[in-house]
Parts: structure tokens; C-alpha cells; sequence
């Protein structure tokens, strides 16, 4: 069952601070008055032109494993391939916040607004990542529904280009869920467009089915192991 | 203070229209322009990228540096040409064929002119014969390359090859940089630098510079 999911823009507001941390900006330092009125600003221009549009569909295990062995370009092993047979639910899913963000950012730097160019650059992926979570919400609304939510359920998404499942994967996650739909295509070299969008597939299952350890190929070369803090937040509940 | 002290200062921080005001000043001082350039902006764009390295200062901050340094240049730039006074370096830039992420590409090319070098930026998407054909026309000394996909790091590959093949190794240095690519793949294709991010992209191409 493929759904599509309504998203304002005021969803996918994030907060300040969040932006900050995504401009390496310690946890603890303030920003000053003009940085903070350049952040508004972005938040604002975020706010007026994101066109946020998600999708998802669910998908079984064995169906699961035929998306994610892609084009046979993923790691030998991978988190993805011990965690999904476990899932108790699994859909793929797709979120975008439109075209004009993008045009926003090129617009800006191309007038020389460069901080704010790249403010709402950082704000806009933090804002990928909260269309992402109202998707996530919607698919445990339908688990609940089904009785398929029980209390230690948690749900985390994968995506292809990280934890190597390959990025070549995309084509085959492209041709079952089809987020043309929702305004989003695939280049040759499968790079999402709009710039500002989002896919994998939402894994839902008791906490445990989502650790692991960082022994995998993939973690050796990983200089960005935002998976420790997602992994921590779903086992703390 | 003197003025070039107070628009290293003012450069520092990021007031752009206060910079372009005594840029302006220095000029009709008839202060020599490199020396505007150099003991004037470039020496605030350089306690800025100190301040950077050192996280005392964020990107932001930075980035409105740059923008007062924009506007400083803009006012020099037809004097410094009149003078002939060469920049730093000319570079090539650009994200490579199939990728249309430019914020980190647009970032480094921020901070090589705000190094005093000038910086041809083809954009994105840019096929690996173009980097090429523009270096020779140009007559530029580096190619600068950037990517966030896994997939489109071969590029970069094939531009370094393409490099060899046409002789111009040695005359044209490249250096390449973006989330998925590390000095070990850099060395790996052959590419003479890498960079994780725009300041130290600066201090890399001012070494292979100061190599050639």
C-alpha cells in the first residue's frame, strides 16, 4: 500500500539550535545578534518557500530484500541486511521540500548573501529530516492500526548511500515506490532532485533489532557515525 | 588606528558596507592597491581563517567576512588589474558531472578569493573534459574538484587521467575534496591535495602554489 503524506511547512521548522549544531556550532555557544537574525531570517524564507511532500509504502521482508540488493553494488555485509528480516514493519519511503529551497540557496549565494546562502542550506536538511520524521509517524499510525505498534516498538530509517547499502540501490527503491509522485526524480548517477530530498526504507521493530556494533566495512571509513546517536535514542526509548 | 588596520578590523567583522567606505578612503589616499589588498583585507580575511581553525569563530562569521571582502575587491580588483598585479592563483572549480551539490564547492571558492586568488567556477555537473579545456584556456595552475556522491567520485578520477594524458601533469595540479572523499582515495587517483573543507583548501592550494 503506497500513501502519501501531508506535510505543512511549519512541520518541518526546525528548531535554532539544530540549525546551529548543523553548522558545527557547539552545543553551549550562543549565537550573537546578527547571527541570530540571520537564522530568523532563514527560518522565515524556509518557512515561505518549502513545498514538503512525503511517501511511503509498505513492504514485505522478502520483497525488501530484492529493493535492497539494488543493483549488487552493497557491501559485503551491512547493519541494513542483519536488521530488516528482523523488522516487524518495514516501508519505503520518500520526503522532499520541493524545488524553490534550492533555487533560494543558489539565489542567495549568487547575490553574495553567503551566511545566509548557507544557513538555510543547513536549516533545509535539518528540515529534510523532520519531513522524514512526520513520514515515520504516519507508517506507526498504520502499524498502530494494525496492531502492529506494541510498546518497545521502534522505528528508524536507512537510506541508500549510508551504512553500505549502495546508492545504486536508489533505482530500485525509484521503481517500486515511485516518488515521481510526489515531485521527486532520479539522475543517472542517483542523485535525488529536487536537491532537498529524502529516501530509504523506515525499519520498525522491538529496540534491539536496530544496534549493532561498529564492525562493519562500512563503519571503518566513517568519519560521520550519526547511526551511535539514533541507535541510543531507540534503545532509550 | 591606521586605515588599513581599521578595515582589517571592520573586515574582520563582516561589515561590508563599512569596508567598501574605507576602501574607498584608502584609494583616494592613493594608497598603492596591493598594499590596500594585502595589509588591508587580505590581512583581516586572515585573522578570520585563523579564528575559523582555531573555532573561535563559526562558518557564518566567515562567510559575512567574505562579503566585506567582496565588497573591498570589487573596488580594488580594476586598480590591481591596471597595476598588474597578478592574483594568488588562478583556480578551477567546480562539482563534478552528475552531482548538483555546490554548497561545499561554493564555500571553498569563497574563501580562495578571499585568499587573494581567483577562482573560475564552472558550476556543477561539470563533465571532466570541461575542467580541463578550462584550466588550458585560462591559464590556470589548479583544478579544484568536489563531490558528495559515492557515485560521482570517478570523475575525479577521470580528470586526473585525463590530465596525464594531455601532458599536463606537473603544469596543472588538482585538488579535491567533498563528504565521501578522503586523502587516502586523493592519493589513491593521483590528485595532488585533498581538503575536508574551504579553509583548509586554502592553506593546501597556497602550499601546492608555493611547491610549483
Amino acid at each position: 500500500m503506497r500513501q502519501a503524506v501531508n506535510i505543512s511547512a511549519a512541520d518541518v521548522i526546525p528548531e535554532p539550535e539544530a540549525v546551529l549544531r548543523g553548522l558545527s556550532v557547539p552545543e553551549g555557544v550562543a549565537a550573537d545578534l546578527r547571527f541570530q537574525r540571520l537564522l530568523r531570517a532563514a527560518l522565515d524564507i524556509l518557512t515561505a518557500r518549502s513545498c514538503p511532500a512525503g511517501l511511503f509504502g509498505e513492504i514485505a521482508a522478502d520483497e525488501f530484500g530484492y529493493v535492497y540488493g539494488g543493483s549488487g553494488s552493497n557491501d559485503p555485509d551491512t547493519p541494513l541486511h542483519h536488521i530488516y528480516p528482523k523488522a516487524t514493519g518495514l516501508a519505503l519511503f520518500a520526503v522532499t521540500l520541493g524545488r524553490e529551497v534550492s533555487r533560494e540557496i543558489d539565489y542567495l549565494f549568487h547575490v553574495r548573501e553567503f551566511a545566509l546562502a548557507t544557513i538555510l542550506d543547513a536549516a533545509a536538511s535539518q528540515a529534510a529530516e523532520l519531513a522524514g520524521d512526520a513520514v515515520e509517524r504516519e507508517f506507526a499510525a498504520v502499524l498502530a492500526a494494525n496492531g502492529l505498534f506494541q510498546g518497545e516498538t521502534r522505528l528508524l530509517r536507512y537510506s541508500p548511500g549510508y551504512c553500505g547499502w549502495h546508492m545504486s540501490g536508489q533505482r530500485a527503491l525509484f521503481d517500486r515506490l515511485r516518488p515521481d509522485e510526489i515531485g521527486i526524480t532520479l539522475r543517472e548517477s542517483f542523485l535525488m532532485e529536487p536537491l532537498k530530498s529524502m529516501s530509504g526504507v523506515i525499519a520498525a521493530g522491538p529496540a534491539a533489532i536496530h544496534d549493532f556494533e561498529d564492525v562493519f566495512p562500512c563503519c571503518a571509513g566513517c568519519e560521520n557515525p550519526t547511526c551511535r546517536e539514533r541507535i541510543r535514542r531507540a534503545l532509550s526509548g | 588606528m591606521d586605515i588599513l588596520s581599521r578595515i582589517a578590523q571592520e573586515l574582520e567583522a563582516g561589515e561590508d558596507e563599512r569596508v567598501a567606505e574605507l576602501t574607498r578612503e584608502a584609494i583616494a589616499q592613493n594608497l598603492a592597491p596591493k598594499e590596500i589588498l594585502d595589509r588591508g583585507l587580505l590581512a583581516g580575511m586572515n585573522v578570520v581563517g585563523e579564528k575559523f581553525r582555531a573555532h573561535e569563530v563559526f562558518l557564518p562569521d566567515v562567510l559575512l567576512a567574505a562579503k566585506a571582502m567582496y565588497a573591498g575587491l570589487d573596488l580594488l580588483k580594476p586598480l590591481l588589474i591596471r597595476d598588474g598585479v597578478p592574483p594568488a592563483g588562478k583556480i578551477i572549480l567546480g562539482t563534478v558531472q552528475g552531482d548538483l551539490h555546490d554548497i561545499g564547492k561554493n564555500l571553498v571558492g569563497i574563501m580562495l578569493k578571499g585568499a587573494g586568488f581567483e577562482v573560475i567556477d564552472l558550476g556543477h555537473d561539470v563533465p571532466p573534459a570541461r575542467f580541463i579545456d578550462a584550466a588550458t584556456e585560462n591559464g590556470a595552475d589548479l583544478i579544484g574538484m568536489s563531490t558528495l556522491l559515492t557515485t560521482t567520485m570517478p570523475v575525479m578520477r577521470q580528470v586526473v587521467a585525463m590530465i596525464e594524458e594531455r601532458g599536463l601533469r606537473g603544469k596543472i595540479r588538482t585538488i579535491v575534496g567533498g563528504a565521501p572523499v578522503t586523502a587516502e582515495y586523493a592519493r589513491e587517483i593521483g590528485a595532488d591535495a585533498y581538503s575536508f573543507d574551504g579553509s583548509h583548501a586554502v592553506e593546501r592550494v597556497k602550499r601546492l602554489m608555493a611547491e610549483a
